[in-house]
């Protein structure tokens, strides 16, 4: 019986969900963009998350760099160092942490947000002002995110190349110019264009998460926590889904 | 039906699980009147008027606003007939990230178009800034005024698209005595002044003597009791006078 209730109330929160996507694809289309308020978010989302992703991505590149060196230097491969940290980060470490740290900061910055704006009755206020809080609060956020993933991941793979860079420089003797040589050389689009695709993906989930639980928050303070709390986990679930099925797709259609 | 009436709520029935808050509950509002309604704690007081703006859905029965069923408008129709039905919340909802100025032309978005807004947004809130006594506080943000002007903006807020129908809930509530006293002689002077109906929730007996024209007592889910506040102070019933008492 109580599994029955688990289950139910599963069904329940994935049919709640998918509403409340359908209904953002409906408001996303009618006029009357809220322009203002979804630059403000990309200003916060975008901009106000680049220290913390740079930084992430400059010690991810340098210990890449400095961990892979021994097994390659084993093998005698460590010429092949800069390609092999070139792909693994733009392929698949870097999008995948940057919207991990994505998750954690924006998706619970925003659950928490509107939130505390659901029980302190402020978009209840909206709501009776005809002003439609769905337009203003949810849709800028979720394309602000959306939008501002690819960008944040990108500059991600920019400098955690740089990282890998610093790393190899540490311990050897590889030129600027040789070094970058070798890291376009072993880019294709086929590595660049799927993981850049997977980034909207990325944006789109944790700012619909984070929109979802924030908007139906309740039960006071301890309810704000929570929406933050679960936002925060089912994207960086939903992160790992969508990576795995971008993989799966890649595969298939022959670009590893 | 009252055709007079601006609100019409018949048979109005509202639960949450097994709380049955409201059971055929039914009242009219006639325009410019005052009508507070009266009730304990948790008796449904609330409840029923968010279920007049449809923050909350019925269970059974109806509710017309301004001639419209509020349970049959879609959400663009609704949005118009919000704008008409201003709502001053219990804990203001003032938006706490905006100032008091942004506060106001929120409303105002919706409702009036970019060139409307660059004409007259300035004038509009000032005027209503100016009608609650506080327009030297426009640049100001809600976490740096007191209790009863964040009460005041509140109000501004509602008034700035000039509703016909104004509902307050609980406006004197966690107020001193003597601002609580001047929220009531503003909720009257806009009313003088702007001719609005409107439903004032309380269970603060002093403010219900200064602004309503009529109170209805909710007790039970019902309408238990509809009359003028000096009638129904004189009156012997016992469940009554425990709101006197």
């Amino acid at each position: 019986m109580a599994q029955q209730k688990i289950y139910i109330r599963f069904l329940d929160e994935v049919g709640a969900t998918t509403r409340f996507v359908l209904r953002f694809f409906h408001e996303l289309i009618k006029p009357r963009q809220e322009y203002n308020e979804f630059f403000r978010q990309c200003y916060w989302i975008g901009y106000k998350s680049l220290p913390l992703v740079g930084i992430t991505a400059l010690i991810m590149g340098l210990v890449l760099t400095i961990q892979s060196r021994p097994t390659l230097v084993e093998f005698g491969a460590q010429a092949l160092l800069p390609a092999m940290v070139s792909v693994s980060l733009v392929r698949e470490i870097s999008p995948v942490i940057t919207a991990l740290i994505c998750a954690g900061k924006i998706g619970s910055g925003i659950g928490a947000e509107l939130g505390s704006m659901r029980v302190t009755e402020q978009i209840d206020a909206m709501d009776v002002s005809g002003t439609n809080p769905f337009k203003y609060l949810i849709v800028t956020r979720v394309m602000a995110t959306t939008l501002m993933l690819p960008v944040l991941s990108n500059l991600s793979n920019a400098i955690g190349l740089y990282g890998g860079y610093l790393g190899v420089s540490i311990r050897g003797h590889v030129s600027w110019h040789l070094y970058w040589t070798q890291v376009f050389n072993a880019l294709s689009f086929g590595d660049v264009i799927p993981s850049l695709i997977k980034t909207f993906f990325f944006g789109f989930a944790i700012g619909i998460i984070g929109c979802y639980k924030g908007y139906h928050s309740s039960k006071g303070t301890e309810g704000v926590g929570r929406s933050a709390n679960s936002a925060v986990v089912v994207a960086s679930l939903l992160i790992f889904i969508i990576d795995l099925i971008a993989v799966q797709i890649t595969d298939l259609l022959g670009l590893t | 039906m009252n055709d007079e009436a601006i609100i019409d709520v018949r048979h109005l029935y509202k639960s949450f699980g097994d709380n049955h808050v409201l059971r055929d509950f039914s009242m009219t509002l006639a325009p410019a009147e005052n009508l507070a309604v009266l009730g304990k704690s948790g008796s449904g007081k609330s409840v029923l008027i968010k279920c007049i703006v449809r923050l909350l859905p019925l269970d059974q029965g109806s509710i017309e606003v301004l001639h419209e069923d509020v349970g049959a408008l879609d959400l663009d129709q609704l949005d118009e007939l919000r704008a008409r039905v201003g709502f001053l919340f219990q804990s203001n909802a003032l938006y706490d990230s905006m100032t008091v100025r942004e506060n106001l032309e929120f409303s105002l978005r919706r409702h009036w178009n970019a060139a409307q807004r660059k004409r007259g947004a300035d004038a509009a809130v000032l005027e209503a800034l100016t009608d609650v006594g506080l327009a030297h506080t426009v640049d100001m943000t809600p976490a740096e005024l007191s209790g009863g002007m964040r009460k005041r903006i509140a109000l501004a807020r509602t008034l700035i698209l000039r509703p016909s129908i104004i509902l307050y809930d609980e406006p004197t509530t966690g107020l001193d005595p003597i601002t609580s006293r001047e929220i009531s002689q503003l909720i009257v002077s806009v009313q003088q002044k702007y001719k609005t109906a409107s439903i004032i929730i309380s269970h603060d007996m002093h403010c219900i003597d200064i602004t309503a024209n009529r109170v209805i007592m909710l007790i039970d889910g019902k309408s238990y009791a509809n009359d003028t506040y000096a009638n129904l102070r004189k009156s012997a019933d016992a469940r009554i006078q425990e709101f006197f008492d």
